[in-house]
């Protein structure tokens, strides 16, 4: 067997669908009805998630870290809550994709800006345009409201049918609708050659050049699509709250985002997922528990997480389900593997 | 006088006061952030906690001098050498065990060092801004043919001028001074001379916490100290840092004065577009140059 | 590589489930209120001053009112206007609370308008001074003040009192502008010259340019609104500047020398005349009884943002014992209407028509009380009703 069949082959295995992928989309589905009464914050999970998602395409597939993603979804959230504010495009699937490529234009406008430079450059760089646009949004007021941000939207129903509710359940299923979607495409795309060049970058720049990936041209292409997924992101944010305002493009949320990736991983697309559920419940709980305090806890648990170790952690994590596995498999049983450190 | 002439006069001290104001806020900048430089360009550590640093300096001064009733010359020092130790501390406790792990590992930890230390100062000292009681002698402006000069601004001014110029005698003319630039340059090698690299790597993060820390002390009267300081001014030491490259401290004066300058600059003239000024001056270096004004790409 | 990530969220959702489960329903003896306020992030030390005011409040008068049982729950919602809401709807939603308390700032109080609206809970705003506000939904009552009253009272002062060039330095944002606007409106009707007009970036660290812009303009006065919490940073950098040695006042709403922050702003700010609906110099009895209770349990002096959370929570019960325990929408708001009380800041009322609260203003100055510095009030304007409504 050539080396070629044997890496398409394993190519091809590994981008068959796991059934744990499935029980995931399951689980994550079922929870609408497991928990009625929580549809709010389920949705806010599922916006982090889809938001996460557009930042592994970039930081765990290509190595471009950014402390800046929040400009997309910044700019995908006030294009889709102008859309609705001024009737331009009324019906919000449709808006969603408008605010979506408006995000792909500014994010391929800056893409020559950030594939020069080291990780620091890059992060500064980012984070400058994300600030940039915040100024900006501020400047014009008059149309973005400014700090007091867009007033009165009020989101049409989805394709004509479903209205949004106050409970959050339309919102919900729309935003999960919309996750999955496009988690099929992302998952499409890592798996292609294209995604694989986008590893092989990652590893070694240099050498995916001598190999002939035109590098450049690759980051470019993988920056101006995880910025569409941004700018969707934000402009589910928007549809799904009626608020926009300057906090879209703040530096906190970059900053949020990028915890939530790092504790669920980067470079398996499940990462960001995974971390926006932890995140975000973590934030909860200890919201719950101490309204003036939490970030103290947040910020132990971060450095807990960091010490221990991620690869420790899912070990341990990983020791019970794993236990049941063998138990209900016989030990040839597929048992979960923790991925060592991908970064 | 002429109108002309009268008119040219008032621009004249308004430049120059400006210049003043922004020089004042470079220099602030400068020792808040040299710590950040140093840490990032020697041990390749990003530092996302080093705006707690200050924070922890400005409120041990601000204690000592509110509660206790210390002179504000006196607590100054104190506030160095507090964050100093508190930096000693946490890096043989903590950071020692990350030096080797992902850029993307440093970052979460700090942050979450951030987070924890806002929480804590929150509930220690509540949420207000707080003000240090300065001597009086500092308070007001001195009249120097007809600019107004803050006594504020001309002693941080005075200060951080005297800092810069020992922190550039301590590294240009001094064997600690030499190990630290060869450690900077290329660890490997240093180490392999004897330079013992961690324990040079301990004293200069400690060193530069306590630069944040009086900074910080500083600041209090200018940016205004709460608890949430270190989120706030985080961005501003991450774009001197990156401007002025972190393989010399020259590299970040000059970009502190840049920016303190622009900054107060774009405010006066066109105040509605005062932050504008500073990120596109910092997206335009580091599209220029990539490693920023000064800097060298790394040697590992 | 995906087996794990399948158990992993497996074990978080099992983990969660207790952190998801709604909570059980409460005694129909029981009436809730949703106290959403920013405790985190820089409008805290509001969020903060609310959440005292109110605990205090319940423990000079108990926790029961017409036999029913006052539970606050306390939620931070960090100054974002989309936790405020996301916070607001499960309250209502899964808390079912009566009553959504607090509002830190503008945009919160908007966001929830259309919740009270839809599901008729009453909104007591507490902080927010937008004059909109009121008119977003007709369950919405506020406790707090606008900037319509002070300004309009300060530019009225300022013409009597041979102010004629007055720069105005205001935050960009919807507080901030319906100050100027206000002011300018009332100002430049008595005859005043607006001669340079600055609006600062609500995020701002340094004031310095700003302010030697307005020296340079060389006005009689300076018109300053800040947000809470900037006033002192302001009014340091005022002095530092020499405005006050070249003879330039600062006059404004008195959010520039809110008592929280008085204490600590050092001299430089001795005799700058403000007008506000709140002093913690007011010299009537409740007042004294109320600063020296505040202090007494929180070690520091409350400011406005305080008398309007401890108005607000004595709103509620007067208007409990006035519908005996019916704690709708409807009954609740049918009774805030026209309610009158006296505060600690003076008389105030709840304007039936507008549901927005009518109070005195007070023109004062700063000056030295007991070695502290105090906002000390010369001058009174009765029942100030907001004039910032929309035209009809």
């Amino acid at each position: 067997m050539s080396a070629a069949s044997d890496i398409g082959t394993l190519a091809k295995a590994h981008a068959r669908w796991h059934w744990s992928e499935i029980v995931f989309w399951c689980l994550a589905l079922s929870c609408a009805f497991l928990f009625p009464s929580r549809f709010l914050i389920m949705t806010d999970i599922v916006r982090l998630a889809l938001f996460a998602l557009s930042l592994d395409l970039i930081l765990g597939y290509a190595g471009i870290v950014s402390l800046g993603h929040a400009a997309f979804f910044g700019v995908g959230a006030y294009g889709a809550g102008l859309l609705a504010l001024h009737g331009i495009v009324t019906e919000p699937v449709l808006a969603l994709v408008v605010a979506g490529f408006a995000a792909t234009v500014v994010g391929f406008l800056t893409s020559f800006l950030v594939i020069r430079g080291v990780d620091l450059t890059r992060l500064m760089v980012t984070l400058g345009i994300a600030l940039l646009l915040e100024a900006l949004a501020e400047r014009y007021s008059n149309i973005t409201g400014g700090t007091d941000g867009l007033q009165g939207i009020e989101m049409a129903p989805v394709l004509g049918l479903f209205t949004f509710d106050m409970f959050g359940k339309v919102a919900f299923f729309y935003a999960l609708a919309v996750l999955f979607v496009l988690f099929l495409v992302a998952r499409r795309i890592g798996h292609s050659p294209f995604g694989l060049s986008l590893r092989a970058i990652k590893n070694n720049p240099l050498r995916a050049a001598a190999v002939g990936v035109p590098v450049n041209r690759r980051l470019i292409a993988v920056y101006t699509l995880a910025s569409f997924y941004a700018g969707v992101a934000g402009a589910l944010f928007t549809q799904t709250t009626q608020l926009a305002s300057l906090d879209v493009f703040s530096f906190e949320r970059s900053a949020d985002l990028m915890l939530v990736l790092v504790i669920g991983g980067t470079g398996y697309l499940y990462g960001g997922l995974i971390g926006a559920v932890v995140f975000k419940m973590l934030q909860e709980f200890f919201s719950t528990i101490t309204p003036q305090y939490w970030q103290f806890w947040i910020g132990l648990v971060l450095v807990v997480i960091v010490l221990v170790g991620r690869a420790r952690l899912h070990r341990w994590a990983l020791f019970v389900p794993n236990l049941i596995v063998r138990l209900v498999g016989g030990n040839k049983a597929a048992v979960a593997v923790p991925e060592s450190d991908a970064s | 006088m002429t109108i002309v002439a009268q008119g040219l006069l008032a621009s004249m001290t308004s430049i120059l006061t400006i210049l003043f104001d922004g020089v004042a806020y470079g220099m602030l900048l400068f020792v808040l952030a040299c710590g950040l430089a140093v840490t990032l360009g020697l041990m390749n550590f990003v530092n996302l906690a080093h705006g707690a640093f200050a924070m922890a300096g400005g409120y041990i001064c601000a204690v000592l001098v509110n509660q206790h009733g210390w002179p504000f010359f006196a607590a100054l020092p104190l506030a160095f050498v507090g964050s100093s130790l508190i930096g000693a501390a946490l890096e043989r406790l903590l950071y020692r065990h990350l030096y080797t792990r992902s850029h993307l590992d440093q970052v979460l930890f700090s942050i979450g060092l951030v987070f924890m230390s806002v929480a804590a100062v929150d509930y220690i000292m509540g949420s207000s801004r707080v003000f240090i009681q300065l001597p009086s002698v500092l308070e007001g402006q001195l009249d120097v043919f007809g600019v107004g000069v803050g006594r504020y601004r001309l002693m941080i001014i005075v200060i951080c001028g005297l800092l810069t110029a020992l922190l550039q005698l301590v590294l240009a003319r001094t064997r600690f001074g030499s190990r630290l630039r060869a450690a900077v340059d290329d660890p490997r090698a240093a180490s392999g001379l004897g330079i013992n690299v961690p324990q040079v790597f301990a004293f200069t993060f400690a060193f530069g916490c306590g630069l944040a820390g009086l900074g910080g002390a500083l600041s209090a009267e200018i940016l205004g100290l709460d608890p949430y300081f270190p989120l706030k001014f985080m961005i501003y030491f991450l774009i001197v840092v990156t401007v002025g490259g972190s393989s010399s401290i020259t590299g970040p004066f000059l970009a502190s004065l840049l920016l303190g300058i622009g900054d107060v600059t774009g405010k006066y003239y066109v105040p509605k577009m005062g932050p504008f000024v500073i990120y596109t001056i910092m997206i335009v270096i580091l599209i220029w140059r990539p490693n920023g004004l000064f800097g060298r790409t790394a040697a590992r | 590589m995906f087996v794990r990530s399948h158990f992993l969220l497996a074990a978080g959702i099992v983990a969660a489930a207790s952190a998801l489960a709604p909570q059980p329903l409460a005694a129909q003896e029981v009436v809730k209120i949703g106290l959403i306020v920013p405790m985190t992030g820089g409008q805290a030390s509001t969020g903060k001053q609310i959440d005292n005011a109110v605990k205090l409040y319940m423990q000079q008068h108990g926790d029961t009112v017409a036999g029913k049982k006052i539970e606050v729950i306390l939620k931070d919602d960090a100054t974002l206007p989309d936790n405020t809401k996301r916070l607001a709807q499960e309250l209502i939603v899964n808390d079912k609370v009566s009553i959504i308390a607090g509002m830190g700032v503008t945009p919160s109080a908007l966001a929830v308008a259309p919740l009270a609206t839809q599901a008729k809970v009453p909104e007591i705003v507490m902080a927010a001074g937008t004059s909109i506000i009121t008119e977003r939904s007709p369950y919405i009552v506020r406790t707090s003040f606008t900037l319509a009253q002070s300004s309009t009272i300060i530019a009225d002062w300022a013409v009597k009192n041979g102010i004629k060039k007055v720069a105005t330095l205001t935050s960009d944002y919807a507080p901030g502008n319906d100050a100027l606007n206000f002011f300018k409106e009332h100002f430049i009707a008595g005859g005043g010259e607006i001669v340079e007009e600055v609006k600062t970036p609500l995020a701002n660290p340094d004031f310095a340019p700003f302010l030697q812009r307005m020296k340079d303009a060389k006005p009689d006065a300076m018109f300053v609104f800040v947000p809470a919490g900037q006033g002192g940073n302001f009014m340091k950098q005022y002095a530092e500047r020499g405005l006050d040695k070249a003879g330039i006042k600062v006059i404004g709403p008195g959010d520039v020398t809110d008592d929280d922050l008085l204490k600590d702003m050092g001299d430089a700010v001795l005799g700058t005349v403000t007008a506000h609906i709140y002093s913690a110099a007011h010299p009537s009895a409740a007042n004294k009884e109320f600063v020296a209770a505040y202090k007494k349990a929180y070690g520091q002096r409350p400011g406005f943002m305080a008398v309007g959370g401890y108005d607000g929570i004595n709103l509620v019960y007067e208007a409990l014992k006035k519908t005996g325990g019916k704690a709708d929408g409807d009954s609740l708001i049918a009774a805030m209407k026209g309610m009158k009380w006296e505060s600690p800041r003076g008389p105030i009322s709840i304007d039936p028509e507008t549901r927005d609260i009518v109070q005195d203003v007070y023109i004062r100055k700063v000056e030295k009380v007991d070695g502290e510095l105090y906002n000390v009030e010369f001058a009174k304007f009765d029942a100030v009703k907001d004039s910032g409504k929309t035209k009809k």
